[in-house]
């Protein structure tokens, strides 16, 4: 057991837990956003509310989802501790900063995080925290479904027509963009896997992915927010 | 050419530091190390305290010069260590900062000269290859295949300066230690002890208070050697093995 606390507390293992736990937090994004697609189906929010539905009372996926919550917090509370014992092992600046070396991400990464830690309380406290723990999300029968299922579906369809909320996603989704630009190739490297042939691939599935994966969440907001506004 | 430095300025390593401005002639054939010799001079001429600077070799081999050029270490030449900068890369009128290496563990010692003794311990943990006395051996009796070999002479490059460190935003002095690790570990002489090397070299980083790399890579863009951040990610993947792999 000595060994795995010496590795864990070592500079290399700290970054492994940020790489693992960011490169989870990665796929997450992409099944969250297969799952919220559905509330482009032109069908009343069955099939978004049905799956809601799943996602909160299966057993399998709560359990998975603990995980999750943990994943989040661990890379979060590792991230602001690292950036904060690299700035203490900085110690002063130079006086001439003219020159500029590296990404403005790749130095920002905790400023990013925290950015990101404010939205997704935001997010959670609007959808994730209000069909869970309160009865202000109303309940809905549909034809076919033997069980009653949380409107989530008319909730978010009502928070995305203030403008500010979809300031506050778009904001939030452009610094997971910029987080994941440097991220996710910045990952691999702290996995040792750097490779002549290979890393250019992965730099080039990280920029896909850091632009496009955002674009599909910035896609709702925006969708239900001009939908709303020209009545259609 | 007539130039204006500022220059950091601090008793010891406690002290407070501050700029000075002074105004020097210098000719563009004079290193940069001369030029400073040519303020010192006068300095002294002036019975003025000089400016302490570290250097040695004088030609880019020894890693004793670091300074921090306009926010540059070793300043604006890629792949040139300080010393082997020349007034060419200036012109007549320009205002020149030089301030030390900065970062927790190289604290000053006076002046612009920093304590990278952090370094030499980084070394004592692992930097080596056991050799038994005697004689010579002979050097081709071991076959070492040329990638392998021009692999880790690459990182054999490394000449210890430091000005990674100083480059890092967060103080930190993987890039260093990966060109260690990766030029004893990459060929024979130096693969029997790899393991043990890696562990214990990271473990005396950490220890010296060294930051964690964020993979900015600006210490590849200022090393003097140019080595490669590739390194880092060798000695990540080196660790993990030692770490996971074994007893
Ligand atoms: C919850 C708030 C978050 C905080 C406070 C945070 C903080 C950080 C920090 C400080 C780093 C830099 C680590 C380093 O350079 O040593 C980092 C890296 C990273 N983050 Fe986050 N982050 C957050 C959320 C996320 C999310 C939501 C994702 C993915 C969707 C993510 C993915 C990554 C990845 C892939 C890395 C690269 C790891 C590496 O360099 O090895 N982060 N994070
Ligand atoms: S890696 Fe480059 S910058 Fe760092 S100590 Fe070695 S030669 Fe100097
Ligand atoms: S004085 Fe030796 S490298 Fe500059």
């Amino acid at each position: 057991m000595a060994w795995l606390i010496e590795f864990l507390t070592s500079s290399i293992g700290k970054k492994l837990v940020m790489a693992l736990t960011g490169l989870f937090l990665v796929l997450f994004l992409v099944v969250h956003l297969i799952g919220n697609l559905q509330l482009f189906y032109g069908d009343g929010g069955q099939a978004f509310n049905v799956y809601a539905h799943f996602m909160t009372t299966n057993p399998l996926v709560k359990f998975l989802s603990i995980g999750l919550y943990a994943g989040i917090l661990l890379h979060a509370i590792q991230g602001v501790l690292i950036a904060w014992q690299n700035k203490k092992a900085k110690g002063s600046n130079y006086a001439v900063t003219t020159y500029k070396n590296g990404t403005w991400m790749s130095k920002n990464m905790a400023l990013l995080g925290i950015l990101i830690f404010g939205f997704l309380c935001i997010h959670m406290g609007d959808f994730w925290y209000s069909m869970k723990f309160t009865d202000t999300v109303p309940m809905i029968t549909y034809e076919g479904v033997d069980y009653q299922v949380k409107d989530l579906y008319g909730k978010v369809y009502l928070a995305f027509t203030k403008w500010w909320i979809v300031v506050i996603y778009l904001i939030g989704l452009i610094a997971i963009s910029l987080h994941l630009i440097h991220g996710f190739t910045s990952s691999f490297a702290s996995l040792g896997l750097v490779h002549k042939k290979y890393t250019p691939i992965i730099k080039m599935i990280g920029w896909s992915y850091s632009i496009l994966i955002p674009l599909g969440f910035a896609a709702i907001p925006l969708f239900v927010f001009f939908k709303n506004l020209w009545n259609y | 050419m007539k130039l204006t430095l500022k220059v950091w300025r601090q008793k010891n390593a406690n002290a407070k530091g501050h700029f000075e401005s002074h105004a020097v002639e210098a000719d563009e054939h004079m290193s940069f190390l001369e030029m400073l010799d040519v303020l010192n001079e006068t300095l002294i001429s002036q019975r003025k305290e000089p400016v302490v600077f570290d250097h040695d070799c004088r030609e880019g081999i020894c890693g004793s010069c670091g300074l921090v050029i306009n926010g540059r270490p070793h300043g604006p030449q890629a792949g040139t260590t300080a010393c082997q900068l020349h007034m060419r890369s200036y012109k007549d009128g320009d205002t020149i900062t030089i301030e030390p290496f900065r970062a927790t563990s190289f604290p000053v010692i006076k002046d612009l000269a920093v304590d990278r003794s952090s370094f030499d311990k980084i070394i004592q943990s692992g930097g080596y290859i056991s050799v038994n006395t005697g004689q010579a051996p002979d050097g081709n009796a071991i076959a070492i295949e040329k990638e392998q070999a021009s692999d880790a002479f690459d990182s054999a490059a490394c000449i210890g300066c430091g000005a990674c460190v100083a480059a890092c935003p967060n103080g930190s002095a993987m890039l260093f230690t990966s060109a260690k690790v990766n030029h004893l570990g990459k060929i024979p002489q130096g693969e029997v002890e790899h393991k043990h090397r890696v562990k214990n070299m990271i473990k005396q980083m950490d220890k010296e208070g060294f930051g964690k790399c964020s993979n900015v890579g600006a210490c590849e863009v200022e090393c003097p050697k140019e080595i490669s951040i590739s390194n880092i990610a060798n000695m990540n993947r080196y660790y993990l093995a030692s770490v996971f792999g074994g007893q």
